[in-house]
């Protein structure tokens, strides 16, 4: 089974589980989300470091879970980083799976989970700086939700 | 290093087999059924593959039945014994919660048809208690249904015990033995087993090969309507070069039991020693009762799939109960049978030996495994809070 498995993941995606970019902790971070649920088997948790003028300087980031959730952050922090954080905020789940080369289609709650994740570290930024944050999240719908853990169902 | 440390999903074909299976494909064309010399041939070899398996198992050929697998063996042995159940009013069966899903299937078919079955918990340790299988055990009950050897833990059950329950309580008991043939010691008669399934490529022999030992006196209706073949029992011309493959693949693994056993064991034990030296693992299955070459762990903090092609890329062969080699969101059931938390159970790992394993190999494994696992921990957020939230000196340590 799990051969069949690997077979689809893309070279883009073992290349990025094989060598994940901004893997780590970032101590001094100006934004942190975590989300997904460890009884689903994956959790991210995204850090950024934010410059005076809303750029994203550095990010990045820890994940639990498979291959594909490990690929889809790795790239989802090069795709973030030295962006605005407007433009980081326009980050979708389909543009991280076309960056990838594609993901198998039980692996596309993983995508969803690394928007999910930018997006919860950019609504802590703005709650630690007590400015209004009213980007809903794609997936669920719900305004500035992202920081909490979605059902297993959720991103199925 | 590369390193083929799966064969509990399926071995390399031996020496022994492939030699049983080139002539079948080459001069020993006939077709068994064919009254001619060329038909005679293959039925002779046939009648000689039949007579091996039926004497690995302390059985009579007449009770050994090819399939084309031990999934279909399963389909066939459990659905007769529920016709032949129903047909005696009896429409309850017992069985158990971590089977392979060719029997959980079966039996979820069952139920829709109107059987009733009880599933034995099988506690922390992968073990049926013989108490409550026997407390299981109704007037209406028609079949028990317990596997020999649990395919992702290795936990043996107490196959002789449960066998003479159903004995003495007159119910039929089949096994689905397709891990433990060819790997420990497996007497039908001694055992006191009724329906036995099997599968060659379990024990070197090609796919898509397996059989069905059924006693003599359960009568079985056809599986599969056609020529004579298997009795009347299961129609079509014989899969004859899988046939005689498995036939010599078992003689030979018969012959060298005992030696494989303590050649395996002995690896599986390092093995077991080894990774248990990784904080926060844990081996799943019984300590004692476990077949030769399987061993199963869970690492915290760390999701199998990942492990798992982290370990492919370092040249290692393996497998994992993680939700995501198995394209759903659950762990592996066997492992949350166990009463293991699913996070813990997506972070597990199966490696399974053979006697063509060697401990440079397991050493290989037990110098790989530690160093990813530390990598993805690394990584992990799961592990960095059990770091953060710590009073334990080894993790506070870590930090």
């Amino acid at each position: 089974m799990l051969s069949f498995m690997a077979m689809e993941y893309s070279e883009k995606v073992m290349e990025h589980f094989a060598h994940p970019h901004n893997v780590g902790v970032m101590e001094d971070a100006d934004g942190v989300g975590e989300v997904g649920n460890a009884k689903c088997g994956d959790i991210m948790r995204m850090y950024l470091k934010i410059s005076e003028d809303e750029i994203i300087t550095d990010v990045k980031f820890q994940t639990f879970g498979c291959a594909s959730a490990i690929a889809t952050s790795s790239i989802a922090t090069d795709m973030i980083k030295g962006k605005p954080l407007s433009e980081a905020l326009t980050l979708t789940n389909q543009a991280v799976v076309e960056a990838l080369d594609g993901l198998p289609a039980v692996k596309v709650h993983c995508s969803v989970l690394a928007e999910q994740a930018v997006k919860a570290a950019v609504a802590d930024y703005y709650k630690r700086k007590g400015l209004p944050y009213d980007h809903p999240c794609d997936a669920c719908g719900e305004g500035g939700c992202c920081g909490h853990d979605h059902d297993c169902q959720d991103h199925d | 290093m590369f390193v083929y440390a799966d064969n509990a999903a399926t071995t390399a074909v031996s020496k022994a087999a492939l030699d049983a299976m080139l002539p079948a494909l080459q001069e020993l064309y006939g077709n068994p059924s064919s009254l001619h010399q060329k038909g005679r041939e293959a039925n002779y070899a046939l009648i000689a593959a039949r007579e091996e398996i039926a004497r690995c198992l302390n059985a009579e050929s007449r009770e050994i039945y090819f399939t084309g697998g031990g999934t279909e063996a399963d389909n066939w042995a459990i659905t007769e014994a529920a016709r032949l159940g129903a047909e005696a009013g009896k429409k309850h069966i017992v069985s158990d919660t971590i089977e392979h899903h060719a029997v959980l299937h079966t039996l979820a078919r069952l139920e829709k048809q109107g059987f009733e079955v009880t599933y034995l918990p099988v506690h922390d340790n992968g073990v049926v208690r013989l108490e409550e299988l026997e407390a299981a055990i109704r007037p209406d009950t028609c079949l028990v249904t317990i596997m020999f050897s649990n395919n992702e833990i290795g936990t043996l059950q107490p196959i002789r015990e449960i066998g003479a329950a159903c004995r003495k309580k007159g119910v039929l008991f089949h096994t689905d033995a397709v891990q433990a043939v060819g790997h420990v010691p497996v007497d039908v008669e001694a055992d006191n087993i009724d329906m036995l399934s099997l599968s060659g490529h379990k024990f070197h022999a090609p796919k898509g090969v397996g059989a069905l030992y059924c006693k003599k006196s359960i009568k079985l209706k056809n599986f599969i309507e056609g020529g004579a073949q298997e009795r009347g029992r299961r129609g079509g011309t014989e899969a004859m070069p899988g046939i005689l493959a498995m036939a010599a693949a078992l003689k030979e693994s018969c012959a060298h039991l005992e030696e494989n056993m303590a050649k395996v064991s002995a690896m599986r034990d390092r093995l077991i020693e080894g990774l248990s030296k990784i904080p926060y693992s844990r081996c799943n299955g019984d300590p004692g009762c476990r077949a030769p070459g399987i061993v199963s762990f869970c690492f915290e903090g760390i999701e199998g799939e990942s492990l798992l092609l982290r370990l492919d890329l370092a040249g290692i062969c393996a497998s994992s109960g993680s939700a995501c080699t198995s394209g759903s969101l659950d762990p592996s059931h066997v492992l949350l049978a166990l009463g293991l938390p699913h996070e813990i159970a997506h972070g597990s790992l199966r490696l399974s030996l053979s006697e063509y394993n060697t401990m440079e190999e397991v050493d290989y494994i037990l110098q790989q495994v530690p160093e990813v696992v530390r990598m993805l921990r690394q990584m992990s957020p799961v592990w960095s809070h059990m770091l953060e939230n710590t009073e334990d000196p080894y993790l506070a340590m870590a930090k």
